[in-house]
């Protein structure tokens, strides 16, 4: 046996070699020497002469990648010296070394089962059975198709449940997790196995008398239910039991199995031990998880609170106990001071005239009617939101957001326990009730009392936590106008307090006199400080508190026609001015004796971009019908419709992306024929040099637009990004004719040759599937003569380049449904401030950057923050990833401390921040590895095989500077 | 049966004076050793006499262990060690080492110096007692001696209580000493893990209270102070120098922080620097806010918190101000109060409990003229408010830490009796445990039925042992092996080993009984039907037929032979060892029964 082996083995050597020398690719030829793994394996394995040194030969092995076809032969050698070998650390090794091998991509591990099973049955050592049938496991998961091997698998692993050690147990009842047949045999030859019901088996050693087995065995029914077998209801006693476990882990599982079940069967009745009534077995799951929210360990606690939020079909009796704490003071009942702000409220007096003892208790309580240890849920939420680790809290705070937003009582129940975590300690649980808050907010309105609270944060010192209120005021109802009032004050005072809140605070009253017009109308003299009898002075237009105010009053007046007769002269006045100069936060207005230069209702709105859309539309077939890249008219034609896309992305905002998008590409195409033309390549090289160059630099000037289409779009399909690289494809292709014509000799060529080709056949690599769609184009002549190309010389080459690019047609772009530009705005620093920053020279100083960033993708990594100095030097800034926060869907604001520093000038001077978009061209392309960034400020570096390189992202700011020499 | 006994010598049924004497497995421990702060005679300490008539404790007490530096639990340590006399060892946590000798110090000074008291603890007493304490880690079990041992949990509370686990072998009582169910601004909660003692001893002050949400408190005491600085009034908070004032100082700087507020807050100096300075060192107790920020900044260097000279009383300008004592009785606190209480501008916001007599008592009742030495009388304008931040926990946080702990016993001290009565009631009847309460001198029995530990060797475990179809670890298995006692331990070994170890001879034992019954047949015959009946009724036992003419079931030999004088009567002997005594007194009455007819 193990002379064929070596054979088999040896064959295998040889066979590698010849099948290697037929390639000619240079870079490969480095494997010449290198010999199949099984045989160096066997070699090293017959050299070790201890276990200590054999096991040093494994280890070393395993570093290294296997090819799939050598796998067998490996996992052969393997077994023959599992079985010499007595050292079980060896065979340890060797066991995981047969897992590892069966996950090789392209080998199919049915045939080293039986091998591995037999392995099994004579092995003493505890900790390699655990390892073996882990082995079996990743085997099995490796084989989802076959049956037999499956139920083969779970009889063995029933076989060695009965094992003493509890790791052996534990890899069992996992394998009967991922293996357990989920489906009931149907097939002929699955009768004559034993059916066993991995169900009931595993549910057994939910009372094993090991914590770590009974984990195991409750994880292995969750992966059961994950894997869509459809558990049975009689494990929920025993699952409930396990709640109590001593250990938390298993806690921490039986509070997820207790979870499925109540979602398996809400509706299932079950006793209440100790009496007769029966309950809902969803209602009662609820009841025991909630109880799980005052467990002993914060792990299980988390987990109780998040999963409490999931559980929608509980009745709205149970889930209002959550937020229920009786309350009693030396056994008389109190009330809770939420219900105290809330009578007081509804009497009508809303003060703080508190006094000792208002909160005395008032009547007795029946001494037996009080429970103190609830078996329902009472008050687990009033706990969870009072827990000390605030993993806890974040946790509990996210399940009452869920469960409000299915039930508006409960929403409205909850809103004082929300409202409360604006003060916790933790900024992060802080902002998770005000996000949580606001989500709910559609289906609240918010008491004057609980306003008050809200609005008491707007003195918060955390940009984060004032913006993400900003954000809540926007959608919250309120139910009176001292509430608007109220708001209005506070939010002027936030302003007054950081002046840097003035865009975020004049949107959220924007939105706030929107929603309550009605409310606004009767404060409207008082804010506008207008009188009947007597004219008022005339406020400042630059005050951004009165800003703040029209905003208000004008997005109010929007849908109440009759609030304009109470504004004076100087108010319309400063309407127009603020239309103009603030139009996103002032809504046109009917006013009287105004012409309304544009009506823009909903409909006009929708059908003007129903119209741009169909525009875009008929401008880009119009550009296709182009099939020639000759014509005169053509280069006009595509001139104009570029023109016509550019103001179009400008007019449309919804239609930005999309029109942005066709008209770079077709300045790519416009780029690219002109490149062409006929007269630069009629002449000899040398004597037009000019055009040369111009050439050379439409080339550049395509890469780079072809990088823009590439990384500043989202939404782009595969086809769109296959066409992109075509072009980039023609482009280098010109490139090469371009060096052709210019330089001297071969010897300088063969290499950009080479480097085109590995291109050609990267493209036809990544974009295989999309080939079809490339009829007539240049690739697909290209791809044609390939076999030509490969062998031919330079020279040839290039002809033939020459060639098939000026026959080549014009590729149609068709649009992706969705698309949408990469932009940035720079919001700080403003660049308006004539006060130069002065600093010392050779200190830092840090310059506060804040942008809102639009549809960037994955911002923490590609965008950069580069500064240019007036000598043109230019430095460029990664910013922290918790620099980042993301607002919105699709937005990100990006706001960061960059810092500068610089030898002493004698003037100040200005400098330039613009931010970037960092690409690397490697991402798209399949294994290559994605090498580190580097602090380049060139556009364009050309390394191996990625190109990595920035687009700017906004425009640039300019900031006045001015380092001073140092004083000595 | 082995007993634990306690004995409270103060808190039994009572608030002060913590003292309760646990015996145990032959043990003696004194849990906390606390003063009584509404006496001044010999009430004050607990009654060490009942102990020992006279003479030194040392040879009664194996050891002391105070829970938390409060004087109403650790206030007559001085007095017990130094002049009552006792040299054995005490523990207590770090922090508590730390503080309990600060607060001893300004304890004795205001009765001696003060007061004018003689026979009285001094400082070296003090210094001496504390020669004597061995701190002790959070979850560090300290072997005191060879039997005993204790272990410290987190409670809350103060900074540095905890609650402790004293074991003797199997038998446990846990004391929890004061602790919190609730985390607040500077503390986290009480913890602790499924013990399963025989005993919680636990306080109970807030036996009847249901308390409400600590939020809306917290919420309240700002918005007051904040209203009222920013009117540009000042704010008085006359608290004690340890604990709350530390919680409230937290919850202060942070809000200032958070709202960017510039009004300068004092605290009054003197103990509390000392102090604060021990809770920038003992991190560790606090919350999880404190401990995570720490390595930027620890929150107790406070940034907007300073010290407090008495010229700032008169400062024009909004400010608040921490002063001592806590009630408004006198010292500083109530000379800004004298100051400060002319202006409605002003607030005084009560923390805390005040004692009837107090100016803070009659403040909080709504009195506005108040009568100060010298015939004059005190108008108060300013506004008064109280705020309660208590760090006991309440009715449901007691029950909450019983279920954590899943005690057999539980005794209540630390409480009025009335309360206690209505959460001894609960705790019966939602755990189903014994509870008690007993009063100051009272004697509590509770008889333990400790686990008695046997060695067993491994082969035999093993060889007994081997798992069934099923494992089930709640069922109990019954063993064969021999029970060796020698040299005051227990052993299970095998039978033959326990043989060789006692030198003897194995001896076997054999059980034979004839059994007649009527079979005309052949005596092979005979040997079939018998062989085929067993097959039936015995269906998991191997049978087998032996070459010479017997049947063996399991090891049970039936051999048949002819009665001589009756052919038709046939003689069954069967024979089995002791081993087999159950299968073959099983076999012996089957056979008796005859076989059946067909």
């Amino acid at each position: 046996m193990a002379a064929h082996l070596k054979k088999r083995v040896y064959e295998e050597f040889s066979k590698v070699v010849q099948q290697q020398q037929l390639e000619d690719f240079p870079a490969k030829r480095l494997r010449l020497t290198k010999p199949s793994k099984s045989a160096a394996l066997h070699i090293d394995l017959c050299k070790a002469t201890n276990s200590t040194d054999a096991l040093q030969y494994l280890v070393q092995f395993a570093r290294k990648p296997v090819e799939a076809e050598s796998v067998e032969g490996v996992v052969r050698i393997l077994l023959e010296f599992y079985y010499k070998e007595t050292d079980s650390s060896v065979r340890l090794k060797i066991a995981s070394l047969l897992g590892v091998l069966s996950k090789t991509h392209g080998f199919s591990p049915d045939c080293i089962v039986d091998d591995v099973i037999n392995t099994l049955n004579n092995e003493k050592s505890h900790q390699v059975l655990a390892q073996l049938l882990d082995t079996l496991l990743v085997i099995g998961v490796q084989l989802p198709e076959s049956q037999t091997i499956r139920v083969r698998l779970v009889e063995v692993a029933c076989r060695h449940l009965t094992d003493t050690s509890f790791g052996v147990r534990n890899k069992c009842l996992q394998l009967m997790g991922f293996l357990g047949t989920v489906e009931k045999q149907s097939s002929k030859e699955m009768e004559c196995l034993p059916v066993q019901d991995v169900q009931k088996i595993i549910g057994d050693h939910f009372s094993d008398q090991d914590p770590r087995v009974r984990t195991a065995a409750i994880k292995a029914m969750l992966q059961l239910h994950e894997r869509g077998m459809k558990l049975q209801q009689n494990i929920y006693s025993q699952a409930c039991k396990l709640l109590t476990d001593d250990y938390e882990q298993v806690r921490s599982a039986a509070v997820q199995l207790v979870w499925v079940l109540s979602q398996l069967y809400p509706e299932s009745i079950v006793p209440i031990p100790s009496s007769n009534e029966e309950i809902r077995l969803v209602d009662d799951a609820f009841g025991k998880i909630c109880h799980m929210v005052n467990d002993g360990s914060w792990v299980v606690r988390v987990q109780a609170a998040k999963l409490l939020g999931s559980m929608q079909q509980v009745s709205v009796h149970f889930l209002e106990q959550t937020l229920d704490k009786k309350l009693m003071s030396d056994l008389r009942r109190k009330r809770t001071a939420h219900e105290r702000a809330k009578e007081l409220y509804s009497s009508g007096e809303f003060s703080s005239g508190r006094k000792w003892a208002d909160d005395a208790p008032k009547e007795k309580i029946d001494t037996g009617a009080v429970n103190l240890i609830d078996s329902g849920a009472c008050g687990a939420f009033v706990h969870g939101l009072e827990d000390e680790m605030f993993e806890v809290r974040i946790a509990a705070v996210e399940a009452v957001c869920t469960l409000a937003q299915a039930s508006a009582s409960f929403a409205e129940k909850c809103l004082d326990f929300l409202v409360d975590m604006f003060n916790d300690e933790i900024e992060e649980v802080r902002l998770q009730s005000i996000h949580v808050l606001r989500q709910i907010s559609k289906q609240i309105t918010l008491r004057e009392d609980q306003l008050d609270t809200v609005l008491a944060v707007l003195e918060d010192s955390s940009r984060d936590i004032r913006e993400a209120l900003h954000e809540l005021l926007c959608y919250t109802n309120v139910s009176t106008k001292e509430c608007i009032q109220l708001a209005l004050v506070e939010l002027l005072k936030n302003l007054s307090k950081y002046p840097t809140d003035r865009n975020s605070v004049w949107k959220c009253l924007k939105f706030l006199g929107s929603r309550h017009p009605t409310l606004v109308l009767p404060l409207v003299p008082e804010l506008l400080s207008t009188h009947p009898f007597f004219d008022t002075p005339e406020p400042d237009m630059d005050d951004p508190a009165y800003i703040a105010v029209l905003v208000l009053v004008f997005n109010a007046a929007k849908s109440c026609p009759t609030m304009s007769a109470l504004f004076s002269d100087h108010t319309f006045r400063h309407y127009a001015y603020l239309r103009d100069s603030l139009s996103h936060l002032v809504p046109p207005l009917r006013l009287p004796g105004r012409k309304l230069t544009c009506v823009s209702d909903l409909e006009s709105v929708a059908s003007s971009e129903e119209s741009s859309q169909q525009f875009l539309q008929q401008s880009l077939e119009r550009v296709y019908i182009i099939q020639h890249l000759e014509a005169q008219g053509t280069l006009e034609l595509l001139d104009f419709t570029i023109r016509d896309l550019k103001r179009l992305g400008e007019l449309q905002p919804e239609l930005a992306g999309a029109s942005d998008f066709s008209a770079t590409y077709l300045h790519c195409q416009l780029l690219l024929m002109k490149g062409l033309q006929e007269k630069l390549w009629n002449i000899s090289a040398p004597l037009y040099v000019k055009q040369n160059a111009m050439a050379s630099a439409v080339v550049q000037q395509i890469l780079e637009e072809t990088y823009k289409l590439e990384f500043l779009y989202s939404g782009l399909e595969n086809r769109q990004v296959a066409i992109i690289h075509h072009v980039r494809l023609q482009a280098k292709a010109l490139q090469l004719v371009l060096s052709a014509r210019t330089s001297r000799g071969v010897e300088p060529l063969l290499n950009i040759c080479e480097k085109f080709l590995q291109d050609v056949d990267a493209f036809q690599r990544c974009f295989s599937t999309e080939l079809p769609h490339f009829q007539e184009s240049f690739v697909e002549k290209l791809l044609e003569l390939m076999p030509r190309l490969v062998t031919c010389n330079p020279m040839d080459l290039v002809k033939i380049l020459q060639t098939t690019l000026r026959q080549s047609g014009f590729l149609h772009l068709k649009l992706p449904e969705q698309i949408h530009k990469a932009t940035a705005t720079i919001i700080e620093p403003t660049g308006e401030s004539d006060n130069p920053l002065r600093f010392t020279s050779g200190l830092v100083v840090a310059l506060d950057i804040d942008a809102t960033l639009d549809h960037v993708q994955d911002p923490q990594s590609s965008v950069k923050v580069q500064v240019v100095y007036p000598d043109g030097h230019a430095h460029t800034i990664r910013p922290k990833p918790t620099d980042f926060r993301n607002p919105g869907p699709g937005r990100h604001r990006l706001i960061t401390q960059v810092y500068l520093s610089h030898s002493a000038w004698t003037e100040p001077c200005q400098i330039d921040v613009q931010l970037h978009l960092a690409y690397n061209s490697s991402k798209c392309q399949i294994n290559s590895p994605k090498s580190a960034w580097n602090d380049s400020t060139e556009v364009l570096q050309a390394t191996e095989n990625c190109i990595e390189g920035s687009i700017p992202l906004s425009k640039p700011v300019k900031v006045y500077i001015m380092p001073k020499p140092a004083r000595r | 049966m082995p007993e634990i006994k306690v004995t409270p010598l103060g808190a039994g049924q009572d608030v002060g004076r913590s003292c309760i004497l646990v015996s145990i497995g032959g043990k003696n421990v004194m849990l906390d050793c606390g003063m009584h702060m509404g006496f001044n005679d010999d009430r004050r300490f607990p009654d060490f006499s009942y102990i020992t008539q006279n003479g030194r404790l040392t040879e009664f007490l194996d050891c002391v262990i105070v829970s938390h530096f409060h004087l109403d639990h650790c206030g007559a340590l001085p007095y017990m060690s130094e002049m009552v006399g006792y040299d054995g060892p005490i523990y207590m946590t770090h922090p508590t080492k730390a503080i309990c000798p600060i607060l001893l110090e300004d304890f004795r000074k205001i009765t001696v110096d003060k007061k004018g008291e003689t026979n009285f603890f001094t400082s070296q007493m003090i210094k001496d007692c504390m020669k004597k304490v061995t701190a002790v880690n959070l979850h560090q079990t300290v072997q005191v001696d060879d039997e005993l041992e204790i272990k410290a949990y987190y409670a809350g509370h103060v900074l540095g209580a905890a609650m402790f686990q004293i074991k003797v072998g199997a038998e446990s009582v846990v004391y929890t000493g004061d602790y919190n169910m609730t985390p607040d601004r500077h503390l986290g909660a009480a913890w602790i893990d499924k013990c399963r003692p025989d005993i919680v001893i636990s306080e109970s002050t807030y036996a009847t209270t249901i308390r409400d949400s600590k939020r809306c408190r917290e919420r309240d005491f700002l918005k007051k102070v904040h209203e009222t600085v920013e009117r540009g009034g000042k704010v008085l908070i006359p608290v004690f120098a340890l604990g709350r004032a530390q919680e409230l100082c937290i919850l202060l700087e942070t809000f200032w922080e958070r709202m960017n507020l510039k009004a300068p807050i004092y605290f009054s100096t003197g103990l509390t620097e000392k102090a604060n300075h021990y809770y920038k060192l003992f991190i560790t107790w606090t919350n999880q806010k404190i401990r995570k920020t720490f390595v930027q900044r620890n929150m107790f260097e406070f940034k907007h918190i300073k010290p407090f000279d008495r010229s700032y009383t008169d400062n024009p300008g909004p400010m608040v101000v921490f002063a001592t004592p806590g009630m408004l009785h006198a010292g500083q606190s109530l000379q800004i109060f004298k100051k400060w209480a002319g202006n409605d501008k002003n607030m005084v916001i009560l923390p805390g409990y005040c004692v009837q007599g107090t100016v803070g008592y009659k403040i909080l009742n709504g009195q506005r003229k108040l009568e100060m030495e010298g015939r004059n009388t005190l108008e108060v304008k300013m506004q008064v408010e109280y705020m309660s931040f208590s760090a006991h926990a309440d009715a449901k946080g007691i029950m909450q830490l019983i279920r954590m702990a899943e005690p057999r016993n539980v005794l209540l001290v630390h409480g009025e009796a009335k309360k206690m009565e209505f959460l001894k009631q609960k705790i019966e009847q939602e755990f189903s445990v014994n509870c008690y309460m007993p009063a100051n001198g009272e004697t509590t029995t509770i008889t333990t039925n400790p686990n008695i530990p046997v060695d067993i060797s491994l082969s035999l475990l093993k060889r007994e042992s081997v798992p069934g179809a099923l494992p089930d670890p709640k069922k109990p298995r019954i063993m064969h092996g021999t029970l060796i006692m020698k040299d005051n331990s227990l052993r299970l070994v095998s039978s033959e080993q326990a043989l060789k170890e006692l030198g003897l001879v194995e001896h076997h034992l054999r059980f034979t009984c004839r059994v007649h019954i009527q079979d005309p047949h052949s005596e092979q015959d005979t040997l079939n039907k018998i062989y085929s009946h067993l097959k039936t009724v015995l269906k998991d036992s191997s049978i087998q037929h032996l070459p010479d003419g017997t049947l063996m079931v399991e090891s049970i030999l039936i051999k048949v032979s002819t009665a001589s004088e009756d052919p038709s009567t046939k003689i069954l002997l069967v024979s089995w060892t002791y081993q087999d005594e159950e299968l073959g007194s099983y076999l012996s009455t089957l056979l008796r029964k005859g076989l059946p007819s067909s």
